[in-house]
């Protein structure tokens, strides 16, 4: 067992933890953050996707221990005092979710990419961009429209980007 | 039209939980003193077990026990069943072989289930699996789903030749009679590629066992829990129905794959109770690869006649369907009623003959992928009326109008009668919208730029809101087909629908409240829609085949009829009036000519605190259930067209422009309708152009994971253009047809067509992969050279 201390969502954790936990599994198990998903085994489904010191990362690739000292965000701690992260209320204005099950790992992925690459991202962008996420349900099409309005709508609230 | 009524798009109201990271899925919910399952799978296709040595496995850190099929069979746990029944041309019954939970003495497929280790944490679970010893007698595999009937390989023994049913459907000789006749006779060669569903939440099951009640709980990942609960108690026999609670809280997606009663929740509920703590099994996504259900894997051959006026005067298909080493829950259901009843397609063609032969081999078992039978029977007809066109030199567009069914009710050769539609009104609109007219010119722009530009047609129909329980039974079904609801108002006036469709990404919480607050005219968010759990809903049949709306929103639509008739006999009390001079309308209950009047909420009140009427009179309450069974099925129909442009360099197809326009009826949310045809398209073309599962010759499933098997991304598809017409459902009282499967039947031919058509070569198989699409292209410029 090793013992990790980390800021998760703003609050500090400290837990002792199998050395081969997957930064997921702390999430999912140690923390009962459970926002967080697991949709595949290699790496390539992007619903475990949480920023690991404002960077979007895979849950699921990281280990427990590496994310020791570091600042981690997952879906549950970007709406700010009851309101909706823009990029969470244009997913859901635009209908970018169905299930639900790929869309923690798709905001935490769209934010990453605005954090990147700026509010104004055009079709092609964010097609290209998403590559890491999958999704089965909704065909993308309204995903990438609740991508681009929220990219747009964090450019009116920079209140929200900072508190991350 | 409400802001909250039918027809609103109306945001979904479910969407607060999602977004925010607090949905409940199955493996969100722990339970104290949960253990965890993991299964020691088959990493052979075809075997049989000489023994199992459980005993080093026992001893592994944190195991609490290892259970084989010796184990389930001393408990009398049944196996899994297949609950429709084919009978095969000469009147024989399918021939179902053994499916145990786990193995008994043979494995059949690469991922079957031979024992399973329960553990106090899953990493040890798993580490305790590698110390099962067991001692297999490695046999060939067959899993050429052609060649299957042939080989000398036997994967049951009651199937000598691994043919479950020859089925058949339609008449031969007018069929025949019709080619004798024909002026021309288009053929063709098709593989419907084997899919895997992949709903991106994998399968889990959580059972829990109270000895103090001797009643058992199951979360699990269900399109249809009460359908789970009746299999695992009457056929499986692992608890009495009315002990058994099956919770299928929020699924991520289902796509077919969860309709099934699989091994694992088998195993789960039942060692619950052997090991008096909870279980907890999780997929991981290679075993989904490996023992979810797949779906598709045809083999056609097919032919069309068509007269000297370019009319289509027969059909005639052969289809060999591999229902893999088991036959699934439905699987027999899936190549026989859901695909040879839909061969007639939007066209009226007097004479069809259609031969199914199901196929046993080593790979796991097929069932019903979203379309289920209806994707296999559009391709065939699709492609067909492509290829006829072509070879008659006609616009592909005016062959099908010529050929299109123009007068309803009409009744096919193939059971089906359609009720209504106007097929036509869709090709004008989707030929409209994706601007055929100039297509011409956008080719020579792509030739221009050296690339190959083509234009593919799909005019699908499906058959949905699976069905009159009559109709089905008659075929084989083993169970009705209906819906139930409840609607239970409070006496603040709220609502709640218990109903027995499950929403698994459909939104069925905001649709179904939509329907309540119309016809009820209280607002969306006093209504709760309840759904998921067999100890609040009584009983149901589920969701998939399209039929939440039409048969799940008909049952709820009836329920809420007997609602607004009791609030009558209410209302009439409490304003001492004669009941029938009581008007609903507008959310109030009135007297008719006056301006007396009760809103919806005094009235609910009234009927729970009883001061205005005797017992002698009415009953208290405001509570009313319905089950509705479905006069017929449904037709949803439209067109859809692809447009490509390919690099005949490197074979890498492009769509380039999509238009859909579908007749779904009527329409409760147009948002959430035409999000279902955005991914039903993304089924369709990630068929047609990506996806494909791959065993090699000794059963090894070569594409068992995302790195293999290839997913759609937001990439690799375009945005939509999505049209409607509408044409009501006569048959149902809300007019709906059913959205969810239309975009994933229409899109693989559209696909397919539109390669063809840039090709100017007929051969290419799904999915058309950049290779195979250059190599087609190849084979078009020197046709000679090529092989």
């Amino acid at each position: 067992m090793t013992t990790v201390s980390l800021t998760v969502n703003g609050q500090s954790v400290t837990a002792d933890v199998d050395s081969r936990t997957l930064l997921v599994q702390f999430l999912r198990d140690t923390l009962r953050l459970t926002g967080t998903h697991v949709g595949c085994d290699t790496s390539q489904c992007g619903a475990c996707v949480v920023h690991l010191n404002g960077q979007a990362v895979k849950a699921c690739t990281v280990l427990a221990v590496q994310a020791d000292a570091s600042v981690v965000t997952t879906i549950e701690g970007i709406a700010q005092g009851g309101e909706l992260h823009p990029m969470q209320a244009a997913f859901r204005e635009h209908h970018g979710l169905q299930c639900g099950y790929c869309t923690p790992g798709m905001i935490m992925s769209a934010i990453d990419i605005v954090n990147r690459k700026g509010n104004a991202l055009d079709e092609q962008t964010i097609r290209a961009e998403l590559e890491g996420n999958l999704c089965r349900c909704t065909g993308y099409h309204n995903i990438v429209k609740a991508v681009a309005a929220g990219a747009q709508a964090m450019a009116q609230a920079p209140l929200q980007q900072a508190a991350e | 039209m409400t802001a909250t009524g039918i027809g609103a798009p109306v945001r979904r109201k479910e969407d607060q939980r999602f977004v925010t990271g607090q949905g409940r899925y199955v493996d969100d919910f722990n339970r104290p003193g949960q253990t965890y399952a993991y299964f020691l799978r088959s990493p052979h296709a075809h075997a049989k077990i000489r023994s199992i040595d459980t005993g080093p496995a026992t001893i592994m850190p944190g195991v609490v026990a290892v259970f084989t099929g010796d184990d389930l069979a001393s408990d009398k746990i049944g196996g899994l069943i297949c609950g429709w029944m084919i009978h095969s041309k000469d009147g024989s019954p399918m021939k179902a072989g053994p499916h145990p939970a786990l193995a008994q003495g043979k494995v059949r497929y690469v991922g079957d289930h031979v024992a399973v280790v329960i553990a106090e944490s899953l990493a040890q679970a798993k580490d305790a699996a590698e110390a099962i010893v067991v001692d297999y007698e490695v046999l060939p595999a067959v899993v050429d789903t052609a060649e299957a009937a042939k080989a000398s390989v036997q994967v049951h023994d009651v199937s000598p030749d691994n043919t479950v049913f020859n089925w058949h459907l339609g008449n031969r000789e007018e069929t025949e009679a019709a080619f004798a006749r024909a002026r021309h006779v288009t053929k063709i060669d098709l593989v419907n590629n084997r899919l895997v569903p992949n709903p991106i939440e994998p399968r889990a099951a959580l059972g829990e066992y109270d000895p103090g009640t001797d009643a058992y709980t199951l979360y699990t990942t269900s399109q249809n829990p009460h359908v789970a609960r009746l299999v695992l108690s009457a056929f499986i026999g692992v608890a009495p129905e009315h002990k058994l609670r099956v919770i299928a809280p929020d699924v991520g997606g289902g796509f077919g794959s969860k309709i099934f009663i699989y091994a694992e929740e088998t195993v789960c509920v039942w060692a619950a109770k052997k090991v008096k703590r909870p279980v907890k099994w999780t997929s991981d996504r290679t075993e989904a690869f490996l023992a979810d259900a797949h779906g598709r894997d045809h083999v056609t051959h097919a032919e069309m006649a068509t007269d000297e006026n370019g009319k289509i005067i027969g059909l005639r298909v052969h289809t060999v369907a591999n229902l893999g080493a088991y036959l699934s829950t439905f699987s027999s259901s899936v190549p026989t009623y859901l695909y040879a009843p839909l061969l007639s397609g939007q066209y009226d063609i007097p004479a069809i003959y259609c031969e199914v032969d199901a196929v046993y081999t080593n790979t796991a078992p097929v069932d019903a992928y979203r379309g289920a039978g209806r994707p296999e029977a559009t391709f065939v007809v699709e492609r067909l009326v492509e290829k006829t066109a072509r070879e008659l030199g006609q616009d592909p567009a005016e062959f099908r109008r010529r050929n299109y069914i123009t007068q309803f009710p009409h009744q096919t050769p193939v059971i089906m009668t359609y009720d209504t539609g106007d097929y036509a009104a869709s090709l004008d609109k989707a030929l409209e919208l994706a601007d055929y007219r100039n297509f011409q010119q956008r080719k020579q722009d792509s030739a221009r730029r050296g690339k190959l530009r083509g234009i593919g047609f799909s005019s699908y129909i499906e058959a949905c809101g699976i069905a009159p329980s009559q109709a089905v039974g008659s075929l084989g079904a083993g169970v009705g087909l209906w819906e139930s609801a409840e609607v239970r108002v409070n006496p603040t006036g709220s609502v709640e629908v218990l109903t027995g469709s499950h929403s698994h990404g459909q939104g069925h919480e905001t649709t179904f409240a939509q329907l309540v607050s119309d016809r009820l005219g209280i607002p969306i968010d006093q209504i709760s829609i309840v759904h998921g759990d067999t100890d609040k809903v009584q009983f149901g049949m589920g969701t998939y085949g399209s039929r939440s709306g039409a048969v799940g929103m008909s049952a709820i639509a009836k329920a809420l009829d007997k609602v607004i008739a009791k609030g009558k006999k209410v209302a009439a009390h409490v304003l001492e009036a004669s009941e029938g001079d009581i008007e609903f309308k507008d959310g109030k209950f009135g007297v008719a000519g006056t301006d007396r009047a009760l809103g919806f909420g005094e009235v609910a009140l009234q009927a729970y605190i009883a001061h205005k009427f005797s017992g002698q009179d009415l009953e208290p309450g405001l509570k009313e259930g319905a089950f509705y069974d479905p006069t017929n099925f449904t037709f949803p129909a439209g067109v859809h067209i692809c447009e490509v442009e390919i690099d005949p360099d490197t074979g890498v197809t492009r769509i380039d422009r999509w238009t859909a326009v579908d007749d779904f009826g009527v329409i409760i949310n147009p948002m959430i309708v035409e999000g279902q045809v955005h991914g039903g398209i993304a089924q369709g073309v990630g068929q047609a152009l990506l996806e494909g599962a791959v065993y090699d010759q000794s059963g090894q499933l070569v594409t068992a994971s995302f790195n293999d098997y290839c997913m759609p991304r937001a990439i690799d598809l375009p945005s939509f253009q999505v049209g409607m017409t509408v044409t009501p459902c006569p048959s149902n009282p809300l007019g709906i047809k059913g959205c969810g499967e239309a975009g994933a039947i229409a899109a693989p031919p559209a696909v397919i067509n539109a390669i063809t058509d840039a090709l100017g070569h007929e051969d290419v198989a799904m999915p058309a992969t950049p290779q195979a699409v250059w190599r087609a292209a190849q084979k078009a410029r020197m046709p000679m050279a090529a092989e």
